[in-house]
């Protein structure tokens, strides 16, 4: 079939860009023409300087673009980064600028009959010139598409993680759980149920807050966010839940990415203790040793055996952390089937997040 | 109407709060048991034989739906089987299932004109039971639980992509490579899964549930809660005095019950 065999060759998602980008390229060649039957005349006619400007361009970006895509594989190049420059896609890039320069050139001679590489006896600078000009103009293409292309992906990501970030946040499950306790506390303790409107407010609007900016804040207000969500937590599951948090006065003014911990202790609820009949306890400590900071959140719930699958709250941390800190913090996550989790994080102690 | 029930749910306020409900809506009803996590209410549910049941979905341990399936299973055959009320906060997929099914459940945050409703239908089902004779044979409720059950236990995804070939099992010091293609048996056992070829047993620690979306589902059938089978190492399927099916397989000495869940899978063609 047609279209599955499209779809093999080029994906579905790469095919708008490629056909921009021949749009783009197209647009260009015949500016390129038309400069140089404006500037030379005598050698350039208008048809002849566009057929081999057509032929030159559309050579090297067949080869620069939708065949990168084809032999993505070969390249080592992974959906949606077809841009990455890697120790392959490089040496490809430079081969196939000069190989599309060859096919267009010879593709011009042929219908033309001319031989630009007669040239290279008769006017060795013009040839030289010529093929310069057509490499830099390529290399600047490539470095062109290159950038917009990484920053779209980027762009992309960072709009996907925010998503995600606030689709766990505010997970159905939580928040009506949440509302279906505060209905009966309304009812019976109305004391308590302002105590868990305002906990539940306060982290609504931490947890939009967090998904709409970066920076930091101190541990002090990370540990209030913690004490927030915690405290519902233990409204819905009553003795079940034991919680100590532990932050020495020290640290409380040390700067951290706002929610870095929120996913953590998320994880903990809903991987170990909601799982586990008889609950269990939370711990979350902060420690400064030998200029780093370490931060652990340790639960006594189900816990797992072997490699764990990383789920989106780790891998959330793990890349905040080194948007933050680069290869200066760390996260371990060591576990056991019935005996619980514990993720640690090292962090450089007082150090302004970037 | 005078009737039992159980109350099963994790969190101790929203449990309690039902209860309260409850008591408004139907004042006749008796709280016999409220328990906090699946394995207790099908203790205390064989224990107590309440005739209503509200289970909630989301609960540690086994989950209300494996519950339900359990009971379905144990509940003996001269009892009626309980009206079973699903509660849930946020299941769109169940929820999806019930309304295909047009059975009842109740969403969290409990409502009491909601509330009300379903005890109607709850009261309309034990007086319609109660008007026909004790050993009529169709038991409503418990076929209507089961096909329920069947839409929401039925695996939510499709299987994996890459389905599982071989089978990697601690023995001692080494790991031992069991080909799928020579399996005849996955018996869930405690906190392991027995893999059973014609000649060898083996332990491993995925669990069952993460076992099956690995698995060939037209090779390989669940035909209980905890074994699943090799469809063509089936030999024959015999029904008891109470309806009950077992399997006995070709290479292998043991029966294996089928759970009433997966009973239709076996009928003469």
């Amino acid at each position: 079939m047609p279209t599955d065999t499209a779809t093999r060759w080029l994906p579905a998602d790469s095919r708008r860009g490629v056909w921009r980008r021949a749009l783009i390229v197209w647009a260009v060649a015949a500016v390129i023409a038309l400069l140089q039957r404006a500037f030379d005349p005598v050698h350039h006619p208008l048809g002849q300087a566009l057929l081999y400007s057509y032929a030159i361009s559309t050579a090297i970006w067949a080869l620069t673009d939708p065949l990168r895509i084809v032999l993505r594989r070969w390249l080592h190049l992974q959906a949606p980064h077809y841009w990455a420059l890697n120790a392959r896609t490089v040496p490809y890039l430079l081969v196939a600028v000069v190989l599309g320069y060859g096919i267009g050139v010879s593709l011009g001679d042929a219908f033309t009959g001319r031989s630009t590489w007669a040239l290279l006896q008769g006017s060795p600078g013009r040839f030289w010139a010529v093929l310069l000009w057509s490499l830099g103009i390529s290399a600047g293409f490539l470095f062109f598409f290159y950038h917009r292309e990484k920053a779209h992906a980027l762009e992309k990501l960072a709009t996907e993680t925010r998503l995600k970030l606030l689709e766990s946040q505010l997970e159905p499950h939580m928040l009506f759980n949440t509302l279906a306790n505060l209905r009966v506390l309304i009812g019976v303790d109305p004391a308590r149920a302002t105590a868990m409107l305002d906990q539940l407010n306060d982290y609504l609007r931490a947890t939009l807050a967090a998904s709409r900016r970066e920076g930091s804040h101190t541990l002090a207000l990370e540990f209030q966010r913690l004490r927030d969500y915690l405290g519902l937590m233990s409204v819905r599951m009553g003795e079940r839940l034991r919680c100590t948090l532990d932050l020495p006065d020290e640290l409380a003014t040390h700067p951290v990415p706002p929610l870095l911990l929120q996913p953590l202790v998320e994880n903990a609820i809903r991987h170990g203790l909601e799982p586990s009949v008889a609950g269990g306890d939370i711990t979350v400590s902060a420690r400064g040793v030998n200029g780093q900071l370490l931060i652990t959140v340790q639960d006594t719930g189900v816990g797992f055996d072997g490699p764990q699958h990383p789920g989106f709250g780790l891998t959330q941390v793990r890349e905040r952390l080194a948007t933050a800190y680069g290869p200066q913090a760390r996260l371990d996550c060591t576990s056991a089937a019935g005996q619980g989790t514990l993720v640690t994080l090292t962090l450089p102690l007082q150090a302004t997040p970037a | 109407m005078n009737a039992t029930a159980l109350i099963a749910e994790d969190e101790p306020l929203l449990a309690a709060a039902l209860q309260a409900e409850l008591a408004r809506a139907w004042p006749q009803l008796q709280i016999v048991a409220t328990v906090g996590h699946g394995a207790a209410a099908v203790e205390q549910a064989l224990a107590l034989r309440p005739q209503v049941l509200f289970l909630d979905i989301r609960m540690p341990g086994q989950n209300g739906l494996e519950a339900a399936a359990e009971l379905a299973d144990e509940w003996p055959a001269d009892q009626a089987f309980p009206a079973i009320v699903f509660v849930t906060a946020y299941d769109q997929y169940a929820l999806q299932a019930f309304d295909a099914q047009a059975v009842d459940y109740l969403l969290k945050p409990v409502q009491a004109e909601r509330l009300a409703r379903t005890v109607q239908r709850v009261q309309a089902l034990l007086a319609q039971r109660a008007s026909v004779p004790a050993n009529a044979p169709a038991d409503s409720p418990l076929e209507t639980t089961l096909a329920q059950l069947r839409v929401l236990l039925a695996p939510a995804a499709p299987a994996r992509a890459e389905p599982l070939r071989v089978i990697q099992a601690g023995v001692g010091q080494q790991i031992r490579l069991v080909p799928v293609d020579e399996v005849i048996v996955f018996e869930a056992a405690d906190k392991y899964v027995r893999v059973l070829t014609a000649d060898s047993e083996l332990l491993i620690r995925t669990p069952l549930k993460e076992l099956l979306p690995q698995l060939d589902a037209s090779v390989f059938w669940q035909v209980h809660r905890g074994t699943v089978v090799r469809a063509s190492a089936i030999h024959s399927v015999q029904r008891d005095e109470a309806g009950r099916l077992s399997l006995q397989l070709r290479q292998r000495p043991e029966r294996w019950p089928v759970s009433r869940l997966y009973a239709p899978r076996f009928r003469a063609m």
